[in-house]
């Protein structure tokens, strides 16, 4: 690699980078403003679950059970309902998510001793997200809330307690754990859309037989191309990563130089890759469809962001091992929130490097092919 | 019909003809058109699963009693929980929740099984791994769970069922194993769709610009409409097929189940395929070079998704955001879909996301018809 000529090429790249005023703006405001935005509209807080109660008891007991369920916050009551039939009909409606059900007997039930007073809920399972998580809450309202009683009542304390103790996220607030996410997700987009064009649009202008007939090397081409987005990819995460502090006090405990490091050689892989589909495919529309298709959906649902890798079946897993995008937000994670190091993260770093060193790869190979052409 | 429109259905059957030639002409594009939505169902049906099952459970016992054994046990045996490492180092534990081994750490003192006998309420500690919250309150709720029915059960055989227990049976409606993939996999449907109807239009007409055949459009005895006409029409067929394909692979696959119409389903798709279309037109006449186009339906794309309820529920959103997701198209699709598909929910349950979506794509093909003409007289 002559640096020369090296330093040559990116100053082109950049050049022609910073003509095209709107594809500028973009690279530098997009990724902040799509953080801010979804920062602010992402959260899997669930709080005031919208409940139909259907109260058959009428006793100072079952009402202690509903404002109990109030209290926590998580339930908040849409509706008094005053009829079975009613209850069905509920939940067909969208307006309220479940249905507590306090039987007659409730309070003779819960007094007499050998039996155990019932009470249902009725939920949605349609949202099944939201069910489950509003099925624990009920569940662990209601075992404290007995438990609370028996002390007041000095039948006994809970068998045993279960003292539990959240670490990394102790309010577990998803903002948390969306923000690190986030940035790693927004950057392996931006980094593949940036790119994705690069080389077919030296071949639809017809440009590239000029840069074919300077004595530049294919990989320094590739490499100087990539420079200029590698800069703006880091300035691009700084930026994120500072908002995320400022606005949304999502904590930075790791140590900064490494998620600096990692985070080169991420952009290396992902800017690679990018640049590979462009250079293999040489019409705008095709590159521009592949990269979608193969960066974009797979960095959202593929990366552990939404859904944990470690739930998937196992071809799967293997499918995730080639987006870029999953080794990033283990890193982000990692280092944001549980202050981990290289002696954790060693495994993703590694293979961040085998990327970078496969996706540059690539590119050169599917670069050289076209010069002969 | 008079003459006119005759030759006006001609030149659109021409049109169609033409566009239907461009979009096949390149093997790899069909390719990518047909192939890639299968593979991307297949792929994100698997991934889009929020069920908590099999936590990784590091375990570190104090005890080693019959007794402790017991509550590992229970965990274990709920289905939920999964013992990958046990120890006899506290250390360890801090070390398997660091590396992601484990998102739970279970630790149980010495002295369990002598105070659980006494009475006097052991306490066991379980360290929950909070970076994904949404799987540790699942995970902590489980847990707080199981461990008093044990205890109700331990204390049982002692007293007899002691006075105050509650016992809260759940019945989930419509999806009674509250599986998620049931609720994600209609989603990803609207999805896939959405970004194949960009994609297949969003460089349709800044392309010709670039390439220069928009000059040649120009001069053709088309009109701004039939132009429109014969730009979606092919490119709504080909989606069509796109979701009757990954509709199939949703159903036969994922086993999931279809229990309203799929003449309603049908219209829905259309009627959103329409709206996705307009929509990619729409960036395209307003983009001077593909790049532009490109970045533009990026910048659309990420907010659709996200401000859909796919993935977040739209309810929790702040009020500013619930308000914007009404201006999406892919939200009233997902509310569609997935009370077709779950609930087995007819037009008449759905019929304001219905007429939105109708107005969205009706507004959405005028408005690109306008913008169109602008660039033509340009």
């Amino acid at each position: 690699v002559d640096l020369v000529r090296l330093r040559a090429v990116a100053r082109k790249e950049w050049t022609q980078l910073r003509r095209d005023t709107r594809s500028m703006l973009l690279a530098f405001v997009l990724p902040l403003f799509m953080l801010l935005f979804f920062g602010y509209a992402i959260t899997w807080d669930v709080r005031d679950i919208p409940l139909a109660v259907l109260d058959q008891d009428r006793t100072p007991e079952s009402r202690a059970l509903v404002d109990a369920l109030m209290a926590s916050g998580y339930f908040s009551v849409r509706e008094e309902l005053d009829g079975a039939a009613a209850l069905d009909q509920r939940l067909v409606g969208d307006d309220v998510i479940g249905a507590l059900w306090i039987p007659p007997g409730y309070a003779r039930a819960l007094l007499a001793p050998e039996r155990s007073a019932e009470v249902q809920l009725l939920l949605d399972g349609s949202d099944a997200n939201t069910a489950t998580i509003a099925l624990n809450y009920a569940d662990a309202i209601v075992v404290r809330h007995a438990a609370r009683m028996r002390i007041a009542e000095r039948s006994g304390a809970p068998p045993v307690v279960l003292e539990t103790r959240t670490w990394y996220n102790p309010n577990l607030e998803s903002r948390h754990m969306i923000v690190p996410g986030l940035i790693a997700v927004i950057m392996s987009i931006i980094a593949a859309m940036l790119t994705a064009l690069t080389i077919a649009r030296e071949w639809e202008r017809g440009t590239m037989e000029q840069l074919a007939a300077t004595p530049v090397r294919r990989f320094e081409v590739v490499l100087g191309k990539l420079l200029p987005y590698v800069a703006i990819g880091l300035f691009d995460v700084a930026v994120t990563v500072v908002a995320g502090w400022l606005i949304f006090d999502t904590p930075v405990r790791g140590s900064i130089p490494l998620l600096g490091a990692l985070t080169l050689l991420f952009l290396i892989g992902a800017l690679g890759l990018g640049i590979f589909i462009s250079a293999a495919i040489k019409s705008q529309v095709l590159a521009m469809q592949i990269a979608m298709v193969a960066t974009y959906l797979p960095a959202v649902l593929l990366s552990g962001f939404m859904f944990d890798i470690a739930s998937m079946p196992a071809v799967l897993r293997a499918v995730t091992l080639l987006v870029p995008a999953r080794y990033y937000v283990s890193v982000t994670r990692g280092i944001f929130l549980k202050d981990v190091g290289l002696e954790v993260l060693w495994p993703q770093a590694l293979l961040m490097l085998v990327y970078a060193g496969i996706g540059l790869g690539l590119a050169t190979r599917a670069f050289r092919k076209e010069l002969a052409a | 019909v008079s003459t006119d429109g005759r030759l006006a259905l001609l030149r659109i059957r021409r049109m169609i003809a033409k566009e239907l030639r461009q979009l096949f002409r390149d093997p790899r594009s069909k390719r990518v058109m047909f192939v890639a939505p299968i593979i991307q169902l297949v792929l994100f049906g698997y991934a889009v699963n929020t069920d908590v099952r099999n936590v990784a459970t590091a375990v570190v016992d104090h005890d080693r009693t019959p007794e402790s054994r017991e509550l590992v046990a229970a965990l274990t045996s709920s289905g939920y929980f999964r013992v990958v490492a046990t120890s006899d180092r506290p250390a360890d534990l801090g070390r398997a929740l660091d590396s992601g081994r484990a998102l739970v750490a279970l630790e149980i003192p010495p002295g369990y099984a002598r105070d659980l006998s006494a009475g006097l309420a052991p306490a066991v500690q379980l360290l929950v791994d909070g970076t994904n919250s949404n799987t540790a309150t699942v995970a902590q709720g489980y847990a707080l769970r199981i461990v008093a029915d044990l205890g109700a059960r331990a204390s049982s055989l002692v007293h007899g069922t002691p006075r105050g227990d509650i016992d809260l049976r759940a019945r989930a409606w419509f999806n009674p194993s509250l599986e998620s993939r049931v609720y994600n996999v209609p989603a990803v449907i609207g999805v896939i769709v959405l970004l194949m109807s960009l994609l297949l239009t969003a460089l349709a007409v800044v392309r010709e610009r670039e390439v220069g055949t928009l000059e040649q459009l120009l001069v053709s005895p088309l009109s701004a409409g039939e132009l429109i006409l014969g730009k979606t029409i092919p490119v709504a067929a080909v989606a069509l097929v796109q979701m009757t394909l990954v509709t199939s692979v949703a159903l036969l696959w994922f086993d999931v189940p279809l229990r309203g119409s799929v003449a309603t389903l049908v219209l829905a798709a259309a009627l959103f395929i329409v709206a996705g279309l307009s929509l990619g037109l729409l960036i395209s006449t307003v983009s001077a070079t593909q790049q532009e186009a490109f970045l533009a339906m990026f910048l659309f794309l990420l907010p659709a998704i996200i401000l859909s309820g796919f993935l977040y529920p739209i309810d929790t959103m702040p009020e500013l955001f619930q308000r914007l997701t009404l201006a999406n198209p892919l939200r009233h699709f997902l509310e569609i879909v997935r009370a077709i598909f779950l609930r087995g929910a007819g037009i008449p349950e759905l019929w304001v996301q219905f007429t939105t979506l109708g107005g969205m794509a009706t507004a959405g093909l005028a408005l690109a018809t306008w913008r169109f003409q602008q660039t033509l007289s340009r």
